[in-house]
C-alpha cells in the first residue's frame, strides 16, 4: 500500500491526540475529586500534572508542523492536521481551567462550603461526557456523534444559571458568605469553558470529517 | 462567468480504443484550468484535440462536439489552421526553431503575410517582455534561439505562441523538463497571463495545479471523475477516487 | 598456479587475434596502396599543361583528356539538375504526404530495389527510351536522362533520411502556430534536412561520375575531337576515355590512361570532401 509511513504517522497523530483528551479528562475529575474532598494534597499536585499535558500539546504540534513541512498533505489528510492543531489548542485550555479550579480549591481550604455542592459536580459529570463522547467521534470521524454533544452544552449552561442564582441567592441573606461564594461561582464558570470548549473540538471535528466549518452553540 | 470551449459528449478513439469516454466540460474564460491525472488517461489527449493537433495521427475518430466560442470546431467552417492560430500550444520539451530569437518570434507572423518590420519589431518587444525575458536576451535577439537556456527556452516557446495573439493557450506539462527556478518563473508568468488569455495546463505536479489553477479536472482512464474549483478539489474532493489520487493513496 | 597459466594462455590467444586483425587490415592498405603507386608511376610524368587542354590523339604524349572532363562535368550538372527537383520532390511526398497504405508500401519497395539495379541495365533502358524511342540520340541529353535515372533512387532514400530526421517536436511547434503543412515542409522540414539531401545528392554524383557501362551502351562517343555545344550533341565522359585509352594496342598508351585515373580519382576526391564539409559544417545540433 502507498504512503504505509504517512499512514502510521496519521494513526500515531490520532492516537497522541486521543491519549492528550484523555489525560485533560483525568486531571479534570481529580481536580474536582479533590475539590469535592477538600483534599488540599490533591489539589496541589494538579498544577505539576497539567505540565505534562502541556508538554504533549508542544509534541503533538512539532508531529503536525512536521507532516505539513515534508508530506505535503491534501484533502483529508490536512482537515486532520488542521483539526488536529486546533483541537489540541483546546484540550490545552480545559486542561489549564482544571488548574485553575485546583487553585480555588487551595483558595477555600478547609473552610465548610457555604452549600452542599449538587450542581456543581453535576456540570462535571457533563463535562466528562461530552469528552469522552468527543474524543470518540474523533477517533470514529462519527460527526453525528460530534452534533449530539452539542446538546449536551445546553444543559451544562443551564446548570451554570442555576448555581448562579443559589450562590447568589446565599450572598444576597449573608454578605459575610461573598469570598468563598464568588470563589464557587468562578468554579462553575470554568466548567462552563470546558463544556464550550469541548464543543468547539466538536466542531472541528464535523469540519475534518465533512470539509464544512459548522457553529454548534 | 464565460464559456469559452465547451465539450459535449466527446468520445475519442485511437483505432478501436477507446480513449476518452463521454468527456462534458467547460473551459471558463481567462481563468487556468488544470487536467490532473495519473500517466495514460487522457489529458494530453484531450488537451490536442482542443486544437485539432490529433489530426496528425492516422486512425483516429471522434465522437461528440468541443464548441469553441459556440461553433464546433471538428464539424463547422473552422479551417484547423485558423483554429490552431486562436489557439496556442506550448509543449512538455521547448522546442525552438533552429533560428534566432527573433525569427523565432515572428515566424508565426510572417507566413501570415506580416510583412511589416516596424510590426515585427514590435511584436518581439512586446512579447519577451510579456514572458520576462526581454531584458535577458535583448542584446542576442539575432543569436540562435538554441544557445539559452531551458527555462529560456521555454520562455521564449511561450513568446513565439502569444505572438499570434491566441485566445486560447494549451499548455501540456510546460514545466516538467525544467529546474524549479525556472518553474517558479514561468508560474509566475501564467498568472501574469491569464489576464488575457484563457490557458489550459495538463501537469502531473499536484503543488503545481494547486498553486496556480482555478479549476481542476481529475482524469482517470479517459473520464473525468471530477472537476471543480481547484481549492474544492484539494481540500474536499467528491469522490473518493479523486481523494486517493491526490493523496498519494492510488494503487 | 593453474589460474595464473590459463590467464597467461589467454593473454597469448588474445594477442595473437589483435595481430591477426591488424593483418587483415593491412593486406587491405597493402594492395591499394600497391594499384596507387603502380598508377601515380605511370601517371604522374603524363601530367604536363598540355594534357589538360589538348583533345585525344593518336599520339600519346599529344593526347589531353579536355573534351572528357568537359563532357563529364556538363552531364553531372543536368543530371543533378534533372534528378534533384524530382528525387527530392518524391522523398517530400512519400515521408509527408502518402498514407499509410499498399500502394505507398509497393512504391517504396520499387524504389529500394531500383537502387540496385545493375547500372548496365540503366544504360539498356536509356538506349531504349531516350536514344531510340524519344529520338534524342546518343547525345547529352540522352546521357544525362539515363545517369538521372540511376541516381534517382539513391537521392530519393537519402532524403526520405534526412527528411526522416527532422524531429516531430519541431513540425509540431509549427503546426501549433497555425502554419499549413507545406509551409512547415518548406520552412522547417527542409532547411533541417538540407545538408543530409545534399550530401546524399553529391555522393549519388560522384557515383555517377565514375560510372562507365551505361553510358558505353548508350554510345557516349568513343573517339571524339570537340566538345558538345548543344543537349543533343554527342559527348564523352572521363571513365569513358580512360576505358579507350587503355583498350589502345601502343603501350604508351597505358600511361595516358593513368594520368586520366589521377585526374578522376582527384575530382571524386574533391567532391566527397565537399559533402563531408558540408554535412559538418550544417548538421544543426539540437540542445538537449
Amino acid at each position: 500500500m502507498l504512503r504505509e509511513g504517512f499512514d502510521k504517522r496519521i494513526s500515531g497523530l490520532k492516537d497522541k491526540v486521543f491519549q492528550m483528551g484523555n489525560m485533560v479528562d483525568s486531571l479534570i475529575s481529580e481536580s474536582m475529586e479533590a475539590l469535592l474532598n477538600q483534599d488540599l494534597e490533591a489539589a496541589a499536585q494538579i498544577e505539576k500534572k497539567d505540565d505534562k499535558i502541556d508538554k504533549l500539546e508542544m509534541e503533538i504540534e512539532g508531529e503536525c508542523m512536521n507532516l505539513l513541512t515534508l508530506q505535503q498533505p491534501l484533502a483529508g489528510d490536512l482537515r486532520l492536521i488542521a483539526a488536529a492543531l486546533k483541537i489540541i489548542t483546546d484540550l490545552e485550555r480545559m486542561g489549564d481551567h482544571a488548574v485553575n479550579i485546583a487553585h480555588v480549591t487551595l483558595e477555600i481550604g478547609k473552610e465548610p462550603f457555604i452549600k452542599p455542592l449538587i450542581d456543581i459536580p453535576k456540570m462535571a459529570d457533563y463535562c466528562h461526557n461530552m469528552i469522552e463522547e468527543s474524543l470518540n467521534a474523533f477517533a470514529n470521524a462519527d460527526v453525528e456523534k460530534a452534533k449530539k454533544i452539542a446538546e449536551m452544552d445546553e444543559e451544562v449552561d443551564k446548570l451554570s444559571d442555576r448555581v448562579f442564582e443559589d450562590v447568589i441567592d446565599i450572598i444576597a441573606e449573608n454578605k459575610g458568605l461573598l469570598k468563598q461564594g464568588s470563589k464557587l461561582l468562578f468554579i462553575a464558570r470554568y466548567l462552563e469553558r470546558i463544556a464550550d470548549h469541548t464543543t468547539n473540538i466538536c466542531e472541528r471535528i464535523i469540519y475534518m470529517v465533512t470539509g464544512v466549518y459548522k457553529e454548534i452553540n | 462567468m464565460g464559456v469559452r470551449i465547451k465539450i459535449e459528449n466527446l468520445d475519442f478513439y485511437y483505432g478501436k480504443f477507446k480513449a476518452l469516454k463521454n468527456i462534458n466540460m467547460n473551459i471558463y474564460d481567462k481563468k487556468i484550468t488544470a487536467f490532473i491525472g495519473p500517466s495514460g488517461c487522457g489529458k494530453s489527449t484531450l488537451l490536442r484535440t482542443l486544437n485539432r493537433m490529433n489530426d496528425f495521427v492516422d486512425g483516429v475518430k471522434i465522437d461528440g462536439k468541443v464548441l469553441f466560442d459556440g461553433i464546433d470546431i471538428y464539424n463547422g467552417d473552422l479551417d484547423p489552421v485558423e483554429l490552431r492560430r486562436k489557439v496556442g500550444m506550448v509543449f512538455q520539451r521547448p522546442n525552438p526553431f533552429p533560428k534566432t530569437i527573433y525569427e523565432n518570434i515572428v515566424f508565426g507572423l510572417k507566413n501570415n503575410g506580416v510583412k511589416d518590420k516596424k510590426i515585427l519589431d514590435d511584436v518581439v518587444e512586446r512579447t519577451l517582455k510579456g514572458v520576462y525575458l526581454y531584458d535577458e536576451v535583448k542584446n542576442k535577439i539575432n543569436k540562435s534561439a538554441l544557445d539559452l537556456s531551458g527555462g529560456q527556452q521555454q520562455r521564449l516557446c511561450i513568446a513565439r505562441a502569444i505572438a499570434m495573439q491566441p485566445e486560447v493557450i494549451l499548455m501540456d506539462e510546460p514545466t516538467s523538463a525544467l529546474d524549479p527556478i525556472s518553474t517558479a518563473k514561468i508560474e509566475e508568468l501564467l498568472l501574469e497571463l491569464k489576464k488575457d488569455y484563457t490557458i489550459i495546463i495538463v501537469t502531473h505536479s499536484m503543488q503545481q495545479a494547486a498553486r496556480i489553477s482555478d479549476y481542476t479536472a481529475f482524469f482517470l482512464s479517459g473520464e473525468v471523475i471530477e472537476f471543480d474549483e481547484t481549492s474544492k478539489i484539494f481540500s474536499v474532493p467528491r469522490d473518493k477516487r479523486t481523494e486517493d489520487y491526490i493523496t498519494g493513496r492510488f494503487g | 598456479m593453474d589460474e595464473r597459466k590459463l590467464l597467461k594462455k589467454r593473454k597469448r590467444k588474445d594477442k595473437a587475434f589483435h595481430i591477426l586483425i591488424f593483418l587483415c587490415t593491412i593486406f587491405g592498405v597493402v594492395v591499394l596502396a600497391l594499384l596507387l603507386i603502380d598508377i601515380l608511376k605511370k601517371g604522374i610524368p603524363m601530367l604536363k599543361l598540355s594534357f589538360f587542354t589538348n583533345y585525344p590523339s593518336r599520339v600519346p604524349e599529344r593526347s589531353g583528356i579536355y573534351p572528357a572532363v568537359v563532357g563529364s562535368l556538363l552531364m553531372i550538372l543536368l543530371t543533378c539538375l534533372i534528378a534533384f527537383p524530382i528525387g527530392v520532390g518524391t522523398a517530400i511526398y512519400l515521408e509527408e504526404y502518402a498514407k499509410d497504405n499498399k500502394f505507398t508500401e509497393f512504391i517504396k519497395v520499387n524504389i529500394a530495389n531500383l537502387a540496385g539495379v545493375p547500372s548496365i541495365i540503366y544504360g539498356m533502358l536509356g538506349l531504349a527510351a531516350f536514344v531510340r524511342f524519344m529520338g534524342l540520340g546518343r547525345s547529352l541529353i540522352s546521357g544525362s536522362l539515363t545517369m538521372a535515372l540511376l541516381i534517382l533512387p539513391i537521392i530519393i532514400i537519402s532524403s526520405q533520411e534526412a527528411l526522416k530526421t527532422v524531429p516531430r517536436s519541431l513540425k509540431e511547434a509549427s503546426y501549433a502556430l497555425g502554419i499549413t503543412k507545406w509551409q512547415t515542409i518548406v520552412q522547417v522540414s527542409l532547411p533541417f534536412a538540407l545538408p543530409g539531401i545534399l550530401t546524399g545528392t553529391i555522393l549519388s554524383a560522384s557515383r555517377a561520375l565514375g560510372e562507365a557501362a551505361p553510358l558505353i551502351v548508350i554510345g557516349a562517343v568513343t573517339y571524339i575531337s570537340f566538345t558538345p555545344k548543344s543537349l543533343t550533341d554527342p559527348f564523352t565522359t572521363l571513365p569513358i576515355q580512360i576505358f579507350n585509352w587503355s583498350k589502345m594496342p601502343k603501350r604508351e598508351f597505358q600511361n595516358v590512361a593513368a594520368a586520366g585515373i589521377i585526374v578522376l580519382l582527384i575530382i571524386l576526391l574533391a567532391i566527397n570532401s565537399i559533402a563531408i564539409i558540408l554535412r559538418n559544417k550544417y548538421q544543426i545540433k539540437m540542445k538537449d
